[in-house]
């Protein structure tokens, strides 16, 4: 019989609680372009929480998750365009796609042993591969890009996931809790053990008896799959897709620092960081427009110097020590 | 097409790689002595080259001669980065030292654009368009000097290494750290002319490449790939693997350019890094990872 105050949440769980009716009720109170931030809050929430389960669980560090992004997103969005598949059926081939691709890098890579910085760039170099291979893929328009019908949608379809930023915003919120509560059970099944183990040491995992090529290959597929899902998004959400963009090694690194800023293979690490990146890419934006700076860089200046700092004076990242100042999370990695 | 164009195409490619081949040089004596990847490589060697343009446009100082004040440039960057700015990162995990590069990189490449605009600069020199010819071949002078630059400048590097105190002295870093803490090494300032010399290293690979690409703020990112793909096929912390590395991926992008579309041309080092990863992951010349 577990306690019955265990049932009762604690300060953490009621903060979340309050956060999430405070989400639900968001677009009630705010207009267009705060909904549009919150959306790109939350999409950066979701890819982080995606990429944290092989890099930050299981320490397989990846640095190009764009691969999983764009496939996702030209899957569906092929579906769409020439056969009129419904992106929520298109998910499924673009999450299978995404997969099998996943389980071919991870397959390769853990078969011949390449780990760490050799991993990180083995998957930059997929990635890059297929951006200039979409680039002379004609059935999706190559690097001249592939385009969603666009309209003014007067109701919400959120079959084929056309519609105004609302239903956009509930679908990408829906995705982030749940990815939230994928990687809470994950950290606290059998297999999310064994992640930490092999990432705090594969050496002592593998004497322990541990499968170590298969659990890392299930944090991959898993991972892939659950970023190709924020391609699809992606594509019904922009309605265009340039290889270029989509797979451009700074997509990759865009979509880690949520998880790095916030802490790398925490819970709420991917969240925090996107708040805190998104709030800040905009208070810089909004800021230099009220001094009158609008030189291009600048803003991006401002905020490599701000991560430099961050990454220098918080070494785990901002969660860990947030939480601990909150006390919302005695416990170390959760 | 007659056999000329492809033993032109190849030489051109092998001069070229050879220039690239001392950028990644200095990628892999960081990697093989402070263990850190560079991910702001690329984006030191565009501050490299706009240095050359500059003192082009203003005082029409040949960017050949001028590649050794700019190495001296480069060095004192990446030793003041390394010793102000990397320093504390060397124990951390690889990830924090990648967000701090990635950092250094997205200023570097903002400030860049700030001062210099996004289009794309070069140097016309009175050689711009010399070229050489032997036998059937025709070779383009600035292709020529700039690689034969590139042997100069990696020569004197392997000469340090070999021949000086000090570099037998970061070898010894690179070798045993704890050893080398022990016998009295002062293992931080070896560190950080460790980085200055990587930094030299783009630096005088900047100077010269300016004589064969524009240059725009934006290159920095691909170069960096460009960088790791040599170091990687070569063999990470490999000397003579980086010089390899860039004449064997020069060679491929030139021939591959010309058999296929240009644009397609980075697809083939990309194929080759992924081969040379899953079939020989230490590198054509690197040691075997124990």
């Amino acid at each position: 019989m577990t306690d019955w105050r265990d049932r009762v949440p604690g300060r953490g769980g009621v903060a979340l609680i309050g956060l999430g009716v405070v989400l639900l009720a968001a677009p009630l109170v705010a207009n267009d372009y705060l909904l549009t931030i919150l959306i790109l809050i939350l999409y950066f929430a979701y890819t982080g929480q995606a990429w944290n389960i092989m890099s930050g669980f299981a320490g397989q560090l990846s640095l190009g998750h764009a691969l999983f992004v764009g496939l996702g997103a030209y899957v569906a969005a092929a579906l769409y365009v020439h056969f009129g598949v419904a992106p929520w059926i298109g998910l499924v081939a673009a999450v299978a796609v995404a997969a099998a691709c996943g389980a071919g890098i991870g397959f390769l890579a853990f078969r011949f042993g390449v780990a760490g910085v050799y991993l990180a760039i083995l998957t930059i170099a997929f990635a890059e591969f297929a951006r200039i291979g979409f680039d002379h893929f004609a059935w999706v328009g190559g690097s001249a890009g592939f385009f969603l019908p666009v309209a003014t949608y007067t109701r919400n379809d959120v079959w084929n996931l056309r519609g105004n930023p609302t239903m956009f915003y509930y679908v990408i919120l829906a995705l982030t809790a749940a990815a939230l509560l994928l990687s809470h059970a994950l950290l606290r099944s059998r297999l999310g053990y064994y992640w930490l183990a092999i990432r705090e040491d594969e050496e002592a995992a593998r004497a322990l008896g541990i499968d170590t090529f298969r659990c890392k290959m299930a944090a991959v597929v898993i991972s892939a799959a659950l970023t190709s899902v924020a391609g699809v998004f992606f594509a019904f959400y922009y309605n265009n897709l340039f290889p270029e963009q989509v797979f451009h090694i700074s997509r990759s690194i865009e979509l880690i620092l949520a998880p790095i800023i916030g802490g790398i293979g925490t819970l709420f690490g991917p969240v925090v960081g996107a708040v805190l990146l998104t709030g800040l890419a905009e208070g810089l934006r909004e800021a230099l427009d009220v001094f009158g700076f609008d030189a291009p860089g600048i803003k991006q200046v401002f905020y490599g110097i701000c991560l430099l700092v961050v990454v220098t004076l918080l070494p785990d990242g901002v969660w860990p020590p947030l939480a601990r100042a909150l006390r919302l999370r005695p416990r170390e990695g959760a | 097409m007659p056999a000329e164009i492809y033993l032109n195409v190849a030489v051109s490619g092998l001069l070229t790689g050879l220039v690239y081949g001392l950028m990644a040089l200095g990628l892999s004596v960081i990697f093989g002595v402070v263990r850190v990847v560079n991910f702001a490589h690329g984006e030191m060697m565009t501050i490299a080259m706009y240095l050359a343009i500059v003192l082009f446009a203003a005082f029409r100082l040949d960017p050949l001669v001028m590649m050794v004040p700019i190495a001296g440039v480069l060095f004192a960057l990446g030793y003041a980065m390394q010793a102000g700015l990397i320093s504390p990162f060397i124990n951390r995990p690889e990830h924090m030292q990648f967000m701090l590069l990635v950092a250094v990189a997205m200023i570097i490449v903002n400030t860049l654009l700030i001062l210099f605009g996004p289009d794309a600069r070069n140097v016309q020199t009175s050689y711009a368009f010399d070229s050489f010819a032997v036998g059937p071949l025709i070779v383009d002078a600035t292709k020529v000097y700039a690689g034969g630059a590139a042997i100069v400048a990696a020569s004197a590097l392997f000469a340090f290494f070999r021949r000086a105190r000090i570099g037998t002295a970061i070898r010894a870093c690179a070798d045993n750290y704890t050893g080398a803490l022990v016998v009295g090494l002062d293992v931080k300032r070896l560190y950080a002319l460790t980085f200055g010399l990587g930094a030299a290293c783009v630096g005088a690979a900047g100077s010269m490449l300016v004589l064969l690409v524009d240059v725009t703020p934006a290159l920095g990112p691909s170069y960096t790939l460009l960088a790791f793909v040599i170091v990687i096929t070569g063999g990470l912390g490999s000397m003579p693997g980086a010089l390899l590395g860039g004449v064997l991926i020069g060679f491929t992008e030139a021939l591959a350019g010309l058999l296929f579309t240009p644009s397609a041309k980075s697809m083939f080092a990309f194929a080759i890094l992924v081969l040379v990863l899953l079939f020989r992951p230490q590198g054509l010349l690197g040691k075997k990872v124990a």
